[in-house]
This record gives C-alpha cells, sequence and structure tokens, in this order.
C-alpha cells in the first residue's frame, strides 16, 4: 500500500504548471489536496510520471461574492468553505453538503476544484454544481474557457477536461431556495444516495455514472406526480449493500423530505 | 532514491531538513526518518484514521499527504502534544474512562479529540460522535472514547 515512485513539481504561476502539463501530457497528474489522488496512488490505481502541485498557485484559494454570484477558487478547501459566513448567507447549498464530505481531518485538505474534476458518482459537489447551475473556469495554454456544470460531468469519472487543462474555479448564483439531503451508513461515508435541490432542480448523486438530473420530477407540482415521475427517470445502479429498486425508493423518500423541507422553509 | 527533493519542515517545534522521495508519505516520513512512531499506519488510504497528525494547526491524514508536501510546515504528532501536555486531560480521562484496549487507534484518536477541544465550545455526544467518525477502534468500540472525550469537552 505504498505509492509508486513519481516526479513531484510544485510550479509558482499558472504559466508554469501549464508549461509543466503541456511538458509530460497523459504522464502527468494536477495534486491539489490528495484526498482522492493519493489514495488512488497508495492503491496503484494510478501511476503517473509526475505530480504537479498546484498549491503554490496564487489567486486559486479564494471565495469571492459578486454580485449576483459567488466564485469558488478551486483550491478552496472543504474546511474553507464549511467556515465561511459568504457560503452560508448566499450558496446555503455548498454549506449544507459540506459537512456530509468525509471526515475533518480530510476536510481541511480536500478541494472544491479537486473533488469537481474528479467527478465521483458519489461525492457531493457535482451534484450540487449541477443543480446550482454552476459554471465553471478552465485554464490551458490556449487561454480560458467557460463550461456549464450541466455540460461538465460526462461519465464515471469523466469530465470535460482535457489533458493540459486546469480547472480554476466554480461560479454558483447567489441566493434561492435550496435543500441537501443523503444516506450513508456512517458519518462521512460515501452516500448510499443523495439529493442536491436548487429551486426547482432537483439533482441526485449516486444514482448514475453522472449527477442525474431529474428533469421530469423537478417539473411538476405536486409532490405525487413528481415522486411518479422519479420512478419513472430514475435507474439508480446497485451497489455491494443496495439493490437498485432499495436505491430508487431511498431517492424517492429523500425526494419526499425535500419536497416537504422547502414547501415549510421561508 | 528516485526523484528525490530536498524538504525543510518543522516537527513539534524542531527544524529538520531531510532529502525524500515524493512517493513517502508524510507519515512513513514522521516514523522512518524521524522515528516518531507514535503516529500509526492502519489502512493506508485514508480510512481509519490512526495516522492524523497536525499540519500548520489542522489535522490531517498522515498516509493521505506526502512528506514533499510538507516542505516548510508546521508538523505536530502525538508525541510533541504529549511532551507539550496539551494532550494531557484528554490522556487522563482516557485513562480514567478505560478508553482504549489494544491502544492502536489512540494516538489518532487523541489527535481527533484535542481538535474538537481546541474548539473550546460545548459538545453534544452526537457531535463527538460525528467529530470522531474517521478514526476507527476495533477494541473497546466508541461509548467509552465517546465518554472521554465528553468529559474534557463538556466536564
Amino acid at each position: 500500500m505504498k505509492a509508486p515512485s513519481f516526479a513531484y513539481a510544485k510550479p509558482r504561476t499558472l504559466a508554469e504548471a501549464l508549461e509543466l502539463l503541456a511538458r509530460h501530457g497523459e504522464g502527468a497528474r494536477i495534486l491539489a489536496g490528495g484526498q482522492s489522488l493519493v489514495p488512488s496512488l497508495n492503491m496503484r490505481l494510478s501511476a503517473p510520471e509526475i505530480l504537479v502541485d498546484i498549491t503554490g498557485l496564487p489567486g486559486l484559494g479564494k471565495i469571492e461574492v459578486t454580485g449576483k454570484s459567488v466564485k469558488v477558487g478551486a483550491l478552496v478547501t472543504h474546511a474553507q468553505i464549511e467556515k465561511s459566513a459568504d457560503i452560508r448567507r448566499h450558496v446555503p447549498l455548498l454549506a449544507q453538503a459540506v459537512a456530509h464530505i468525509a471526515h475533518a481531518a480530510i476536510r481541511n485538505r480536500g478541494t472544491l476544484g479537486g473533488s469537481l474534476a474528479l467527478a465521483d458518482p458519489a461525492a457531493e459537489y457535482p451534484a450540487c454544481a449541477v443543480a446550482l447551475d454552476a459554471v465553471f473556469t478552465i485554464a490551458s495554454g490556449r487561454g480560458e474557457r467557460r463550461v456549464k456544470a450541466t455540460e461538465f460531468f460526462k461519465g464515471l469519472f469523466e469530465t470535460d477536461l482535457k489533458a493540459g487543462e486546469i480547472l480554476t474555479a466554480a461560479e454558483f448564483p447567489s441566493g434561492g431556495k435550496s435543500a441537501f439531503l443523503e444516506l450513508t451508513r456512517r458519518h462521512g461515508d460515501y452516500a448510499i444516495i443523495g439529493l442536491a435541490v436548487h429551486e426547482s432542480r432537483f439533482v441526485f448523486f449516486n444514482a448514475g455514472a453522472t449527477p442525474v438530473f431529474a428533469v421530469n420530477a423537478s417539473k411538476e407540482k405536486s409532490l405525487e406526480k413528481a415522486k411518479a415521475a422519479l420512478m419513472k427517470e430514475l435507474d439508480p445502479p446497485a451497489d455491494l449493500y443496495n439493490t437498485s429498486a432499495t436505491k430508487l425508493h431511498l431517492a424517492g423518500v429523500l425526494l419526499e423530505r425535500a419536497w416537504n423541507t422547502l414547501s415549510t422553509s421561508h | 532514491m528516485e526523484h528525490a527533493l530536498d524538504i525543510t519542515l518543522t516537527v513539534n517545534g524542531v527544524e529538520v531538513g531531510r532529502r525524500v522521495a515524493p512517493r513517502t508519505h508524510l507519515v512513513d516520513f514522521l516514523r522512518d526518518e524521524l522515528g516518531l512512531t507514535g503516529s500509526h499506519i492502519g489502512c493506508e488510504h485514508g480510512v481509519c484514521g490512526a495516522c492524523t497528525v497536525r499540519v500548520d494547526g489542522d489535522i490531517v491524514r498522515g498516509c493521505l499527504m506526502l512528506a514533499v508536501q510538507a516542505d516548510g510546515c508546521k508538523v505536530e504528532t502525538v508525541e510533541g502534544l504529549s511532551d507539550s501536555k496539551e494532550l494531557a486531560r484528554l490522556q487522563k480521562s482516557f485513562h480514567e474512562k478505560n478508553a482504549l484496549q489494544c491502544g492502536f487507534c489512540t494516538p489518532g484518536m487523541l489527535m481527533a479529540a484535542q481538535d474538537l477541544v481546541r474548539q473550546k465550545r460545548k459538545c453534544t455526544r452526537e457531535e463527538i460522535r460525528e467529530h470522531i467518525s474517521g478514526n476507527y477502534c476495533r477494541c473497546t468500540g466508541y461509548q467509552a472514547i465517546v465518554d472521554a472525550i465528553d468529559e474534557v469537552v463538556n466536564g
């Protein structure tokens, strides 16, 4: 359970980081908080030639409130999000979600950008980003581009990020009603199934290869109709402990809880 | 040593410089290079919490951080916090409440528990359980451990 050998570089500028990524191509992996990458190295599921540690890059560790949106830098840690009064006030969905992510020692190092770029189907932030209709900023040698969260998550651990690109920030709309729920065997475990809701966008996680926006259920005006629509449009994969039918049932339970929370909150 | 890099960090108040391979985890560095074997290695993929140490004031998993990432950082281990008496109340309480059996998880438990103690607020047992949810104990069970932390946090 020791990581294979690799080289390590800690660039001090974005240009230097992009140059390293361009030079090493597929052999390079970006290291941020390392809370998913390092275990995958330890288990030898990943064997990069070089880790490009981006935690020394300036400007990616800030939470900025700008008019109608909140821009969160890719290097902002879960612990920073947890402690941020701005996040609690303007993006309550993230504030609710963060407490469910692993444990204190992991939240101190894991980053928003790392979680989004990894795109684990059981992770909290990708579903939140889709529910919030967030926009990501991606840097590369060709400049900067912006991608909507709804178009970013392509498949199982697969995103729109190309080799040589770095996710630098995510912008979330400020305000609005939201709810976040997940079911786990123990606190901090990966969700059996989870739900992030913003306004009337219901997005389930660990319910498919990517966050699943329950489009039809989200359109319905009554709980009964929404649940009926959900049963038709969601087809969660079974895991070691839960059948697909169990997870679908649990998704309905979460939908009902979120619906009741949202309809009674102001 | 392939790809080796020089690092300098402060461990329990003492500045140390070493040449390390990037693949070396912080906890392996502390144990093998510095002989600080109080931080234990359990699962080596971030699940058990036995390797919990403090880096720049925050608890982290020693198996999920590379030693090269700790370059320039201030690292504190169970040995340091024990010697400085910062853990004295928790250690006494763990002893009195019989909150350990084999002791393997204890250093990590103490590091995680002290993180809560430092927040200087009253906690429910549920909050204590949540805070140590990333630290596994395979012999005493958690009741006595929660009792011991409860005594210090709320006593």
